[in-house]
């Protein structure tokens, strides 16, 4: 597919990676049809801000969006918005929309997201109880996210933390339930996680660790939640945060390989050359993690991929791309994450926990490959150039703080 | 509300209404300034956001937080009118304002 066949590119999702893309297309100059189709009825937004100043009602959706919507026209992108994407020809390069039209393309963007996975218990359906992925999500939220509320966060993650951050500073009475023995197991240590359970249970967070939620009570609104132990906690709003599935329906039913994610190769391309899969919805090659397929859900990955697609769209010189790096916002900590922890043998400090200001390095063997900085920006900075030129420093060297990060860092091999 | 001009390093001119309570960062990405990339959307997360301050400016401006010059000691070509834009909130006080935007934010 050389480059200078492409007249037409749809994107199907409409979320910060497929919003990206269309934008540094236009940027890097491509002069051709770009069509975005987005379920929701809004223009790219931000999500991160959902379980943060959003919730909190600190800013509003035309903060949230990525560009003003009249930029769109302006940039002859046709945003298709309120609009499901049901099928996908590969043989005559087709896309099919609800209601039947058919959109010809010369290249795809899968930029399909991932769903909240729904709480498998009954009453789930019922009014007060959430999922959160959506600025529509967050809307039913709000008019009962007052002090004195209950709330019941039902998973640790770092969805699921920030969102027990806002309520407690909103005045609610915040109960968490995990059913693993510990928060944010599946993103960080023991010992980070740890920092963040004291942090959360010195701010008044309930936590029912190794919990089991079994059923959720109420007649038409949720009034608790039963637990398999017999217990019952009671509950004016029930929000999930116990992660998401892919979105790989279309992707699946044209025949596209899949594992955990639409798999693609770096450049986003999947099994079909024409069709290019980023963000939430696709696993591809991580350049410093030794080829690892993965799938990341940040916005890193979301403009990274849209960088990517952008560049091999224009034929542009290959884009250097970022070691991976996440953020999470609680209270007054503002945790930063560099590169990929999984995996690691042992890990080292830069400060202590009980200044509120550390940094934890994770090894495998004498490399570097993750950062976890809390209110520690240049140790994150540091540790993420690191990474990304696939240099490393001694545990004992970076663990001493009496040397700058900084000097540290230039001083790496 | 205040008019903000951005120069990117080629010296291409941008000038731009911001709203007050917008950051510099928000307004320059809203009206799609290139030069300024701000992956993180405003959190004091990437330092994507580097700009230089018009000297006449640094007043009103004020100076970066703690947070934030630790971040820009790992930024490219610091001197010492360099902000993360996003941590610069707009008012009528910084009508007029001129930032000039670095070679690159990487």
């Amino acid at each position: 597919m050389s480059t200078g066949e492409i007249k037409r590119v749809i994107i199907i999702g409409a979320g910060q990676a497929g919003g990206e893309t269309a934008q540094r297309l236009r940027q890097a100059g491509f002069a051709g049809d770009i069509t975005l189709i987005g379920e929701e009825p809004c223009p790219p937004y931000q999500r991160p801000p959902l379980s943060k100043a959003y919730l909190a009602g600190k800013i509003d959706m035309d903060r949230l969006l990525l560009r003003p919507a009249n930029v769109y026209s302006e940039e002859r992108i046709a945003l298709l918005t309120s609009v499901k994407a049901v099928w996908i020809d590969r043989a005559s390069k087709k896309v099919r929309i609800e209601g039947g039209r058919e959109l010809p393309y010369d290249a795809l963007v899968l930029a399909t997201g991932a769903r909240p996975r729904k709480l498998p218990l009954v009453g789930a359906d019922l009014d007060g109880v959430h999922l959160f992925r959506t600025a529509a999500d967050i809307d039913a939220i709000r008019p009962r996210f007052v002090a004195g509320a209950k709330l019941v966060v039902i998973g640790a993650g770092y969805i699921g933390l920030e969102v027990a951050a806002v309520a407690r500073q909103t005045g609610l009475d915040v109960t968490v339930i995990e059913t693993a023995v510990r928060p944010l197991a599946r993103v960080t240590s023991p010992e980070v996680a740890g920092f963040f359970l004291d942090e959360h249970t010195r701010q008044g967070v309930r936590f029912l660790l190794g919990g089991q939620p079994a059923v959720i009570k109420g007649k038409e609104r949720v009034t608790g939640v039963g637990l398999a132990d017999g217990g019952e906690l009671p509950a004016d709003i029930v929000i999930a945060g116990i992660g998401v599935t892919p979105e790989t329906t279309l992707a699946q039913h044209c025949g596209l390989t899949i594992e955990n994610g639409i798999v693609t190769d770096a450049e986003c391309r999947t099994s079909d050359p024409h069709i290019f899969a980023i963000g939430d919805c696709a696993a591809r090659p991580m350049a410093h993690f030794d080829q690892r397929v993965c799938r990341l859900e940040s916005v890193h990955n979301a403009v990274e991929g849209a960088k990517i697609v952008a560049g091999v769209l224009t034929g542009q010189a290959a884009h250097n791309v970022e070691a991976p790096w996440f953020w999470s916002d609680q209270y007054d900590l503002k945790l930063q994450i560099a590169g990929l922890f999984q995996g690691y043998d042992h890990v080292v400090f830069r400060g202590v926990m009980a200044d509120r200001s550390f940094a934890a390095f994770y090894y495998k063997g004498d490399r570097l490959i993750a950062v976890d900085a809390v209110n520690r920006p240049g140790e994150y900075l540091g540790a993420k150039m690191l990474i990304q030129s696939g240099r490393t420093l001694p545990p004992d060297v970076i663990a001493d703080e009496t040397r700058p990060m900084k000097e540290l860092v230039a001083s790496a091999r | 509300m205040a008019k903000i001009t951005y120069i990117e390093h080629t010296g291409k001119e941008h000038v731009i209404e911001a709203p007050n309570g917008q950051t510099v960062m928000e307004a320059a990405v809203k009206h799609a300034v290139p030069g300024i990339d701000a992956d993180c959307g405003g959190a004091c997360a990437c330092a994507t956001c580097h700009v230089y301050v018009d000297p006449e400016w640094l007043a009103k401006t004020g100076e970066a937080g703690s947070m934030e010059q630790s971040m820009l000691d790992f930024a490219n070509d610091v001197e010492d009118n360099s902000r993360l834009s996003c941590q610069i909130k707009v008012s009528d006080a910084l009508d007029g304002l001129v930032v000039r935007l670095p070679k690159s934010q990487h």
